[in-house]
């Protein structure tokens, strides 16, 4: 397995910039994720490594060695496309061989090659069907396959969880993992999912408008985001944002809400900028307790079984998102105290960069 | 609350299955298909039988009188060395233009199938010859074969070369025929062959490009079998229309020289409608009907084996 590095790439298209000097490094035997929203570069990022897409300006590295300007084929990736792009009239056994065949392998290391493919991935009794006669599964699968038989440096997936039903994603999810783990392949994995992204990836990723706003470990993507975009994107219900006042807590700032209310951060106050500052908190530092400082009316039950969301307008017209456990005895309409974990809690400037508590 | 009162027998009604929604034969649904099938058996089914009939028969067209023949029509037909000459043209026509349909087709759709505005421009010319018709495009082509001031005989000449007389030359005649005949409707193989193209899933070559297909192999392993149907379909239309040839020949050459370029249409419509041989023509459309069924059938037949083997 390799790594894989980029080194200040650019793209456009014709006068659009999609890509800008991006740098990164993907370790050997890593599971990373491009996590974004779409038309934020991710895929196209993937399709350069993978050599589908021209690189306008800087180098890509695999293992060490140029790539940038190789064909797609000589660069010993495996890509796992969106709609699978399985070949229609090959049998499943054709559609794996084709690779192999295509750069000489001789017969019998096909044969075994796919043999093995076809018992990790339990395709073996399809191996003479066509894709038309093929789940949407058992398609995937197949286009896992492919990749898998060609023994490449990396794995790269683009969306390919995104055409399955819910239930077969969570399953075809676990079996990526788990793939993984036994073969700790470098792969590269593009989805718009934030749920595929924390569980997948040992990185994430986090792109935005055709930049990276924050590469790191799911936790840390999670617990603290470099950014206002990363805070909203990643994790459910998006994190809250209310405008604050800040006050000195011997050194850790103390956030005024709008109706005179204050949350105790964490958020150490010297390395907070001039401005208006905003807090974050997510729902579940959100709690109605009645020893809560925050007073608010709710107007949205959310009940989802093992916890409810309770929709809240605050005293000073700001709304926010706060859980109560599953059996709820909440109502909308209902005014409930607020109790809010001012330790989890991040502030963000202007700008939308994020200011956390000292790890 | 109406239900409560409603008397047995009505309620049996109710449970009936509503109109529309039965199964089974429903005669009056039949309805749909009548306006096709009126113009079907009138236009195609009656007059196929009627040709059948026609074609053993003798009739006169002076007085209005046919006496029935049997098979006489088609015993003289083929002792009939003109015919038999005009069905060897007509097969070699079919065999010189098909193949060559199939191929320009395919190479023009293959050529110009991308967005840019040089396609698009492209594609409007090679289309636009098809909608000519049949006499200005033999005037077109008489222009250029014209041994004394043709285009074709005056770049001969600028290279210093002996004009040749295309459609006076019993060898050529043909070949003359089927070059204009390629050059008017190419257009439309290639927009069949266009629109196959198009269906191809873009992701399906870059697939291949990562499983280090060269162009050759992506052609052959991916664009051919995508396009298999659309060939089929070329293959049998053609196959179809170009045995059908008239127009260029009766205009370009006449059927000449000494029916070196006769195709069985012409010849039909000579004995028909020269020569009023109404039963002769008749036996002759009906031996030509046969021959593009035949064709057409083994071609179907033959692509449909390897479709499926």
């Amino acid at each position: 397995m390799s790594s894989i590095e980029l080194d200040s790439v650019s793209k456009r298209f014709g006068s659009v910039e999609v890509i800008s000097e991006l740098s990164l490094t993907i370790h050997s035997g890593e599971f990373i994720a491009f996590l974004g929203p779409s038309g934020c570069g991710k895929s196209t990022l993937l399709r350069m490594i993978a050599g589908l897409e021209t690189v306008n300006g800087g180098e890509i590295r695999i293992g060490g060695e140029r790539v940038d300007h190789l064909p797609p084929g000589a660069r010993g990736v495996a890509m796992v496309f969106q709609h699978y792009a399985l070949y229609p009239h090959m049998t499943v056994f054709d559609n794996l061989a084709f690779g192999l065949k295509n750069i000489g392998t001789p017969h019998d290391e096909i044969a075994r090659r796919i043999e093995e493919a076809a018992r990790i991935l339990e395709i073996g009794h399809l191996l003479q069907r066509k894709p038309g006669q093929l789940s949407g599964g058992q398609r995937q699968r197949v286009a896992i396959g492919r990749a898998l038989v060609k023994d490449p440096k990396a794995y790269l997936f683009d969306e390919p969880l995104s055409n399955l039903d819910a239930a077969l994603r969570v399953r075809t999810r676990v079996e990526l993992a788990r793939l993984h783990q036994q073969t700790r392949a470098t792969t590269i994995f593009v989805t718009h999912d934030q749920v595929e992204a924390m569980t997948l990836a040992s990185r994430i990723v986090v792109m935005n408008a055709r930049k990276v706003e924050q590469v790191g470990t799911p936790m840390d993507i999670y617990g603290r985001p470099a950014t206002e975009f990363v805070a909203r994107f990643v994790g459910s219900p998006a994190m809250n944002f209310l405008p604050v006042t800040i006050r000195d807590r011997a050194g850790l700032a103390t956030a005024v809400l709008g109706d005179g209310s204050t949350i105790d951060t964490a958020v150490p106050l010297d390395i907070l900028p001039t401005g208006d500052l905003r807090v974050g908190i997510r729902a579940e530092a959100i709690h109605v307790r009645p020893d809560g400082a925050v007073p608010g009316k709710v107007e949205v039950v959310e009940r989802l079984g093992d916890r409810t969301h309770l929709h809240i307008r605050l005293m000073d017209g700001n709304t926010l998102v706060a859980e109560d456990k599953g059996v709820s005895q909440v109502q909308p309409g209902d005014t409930v105290p607020l109790a809010v974990e001012g330790a989890t809690a991040h502030l963000f400037d202007d700008a939308g960069l994020a200011y956390h508590a000292r790890q | 609350m109406t239900d409560a009162t409603l008397s047995p027998g009505k309620a049996v009604a109710a449970v009936k299955r509503p109109t529309g929604a039965s199964i089974g034969p429903r005669w009056t649904n039949a309805l749909f298909i009548a306006p096709y099938m009126v113009f079907y058996l009138a236009l195609l089914v009656y007059p196929l039988f009627k040709g059948i009939w026609m074609s053993m028969l003798e009739s006169d067209m002076f007085d209005d009188t046919s006496k029935f023949t049997g098979l006489a029509n088609y015993y003289r037909l083929f002792n009939d060395k003109i015919f038999i000459g005009t069905i060897w043209n007509t097969v070699l026509f079919v065999l010189m233009t098909v193949p060559v349909f199939v191929a320009i087709g395919l190479l023009l759709a293959l050529a110009l199938n991308r967005s840019d505005r040089t396609s698009a421009s492209l594609r409007a010319i090679f289309f636009g010859t098809s909608v000519l018709s049949v006499t200005i495009v033999t005037i077109i082509w008489k222009m250029m074969y014209m041994p004394g001031n043709g285009a074709i005989a005056s770049i001969m000449r600028l290279f210093g070369l002996e004009p040749i007389a295309f459609i006076t030359s019993s060898s050529l005649a043909l070949p003359a025929i089927a070059v204009t005949t390629i050059w008017w409707i190419i257009g439309l193989p290639m927009m069949l062959f266009l629109a196959a193209l198009q269906q191809i899933p873009g992701e399906l070559y870059e697939a291949a490009a990562l499983d280090n297909a060269s162009r050759w192999r992506s052609f052959w392993s991916i664009t051919l079998p995508s396009i298999r149907r659309t060939m089929l379909v070329v293959v049998i239309y053609e196959i179809v229309a170009q045995f059908q040839l008239f127009g260029q020949a009766q205009l370009l050459t006449q059927g000449g020289p000494n029916n070196a370029s006769r195709p069985i249409v012409l010849f039909i419509y000579e004995q028909g409608f020269r020569s009023w041989n109404l039963g002769y023509a008749a036996a002759a459309s009906e031996v030509l009907f046969l021959i593009m069924a035949v064709a057409a059938l083994a071609q179907f037949f033959a692509s449909r084996k390897r479709v499926e083997g």
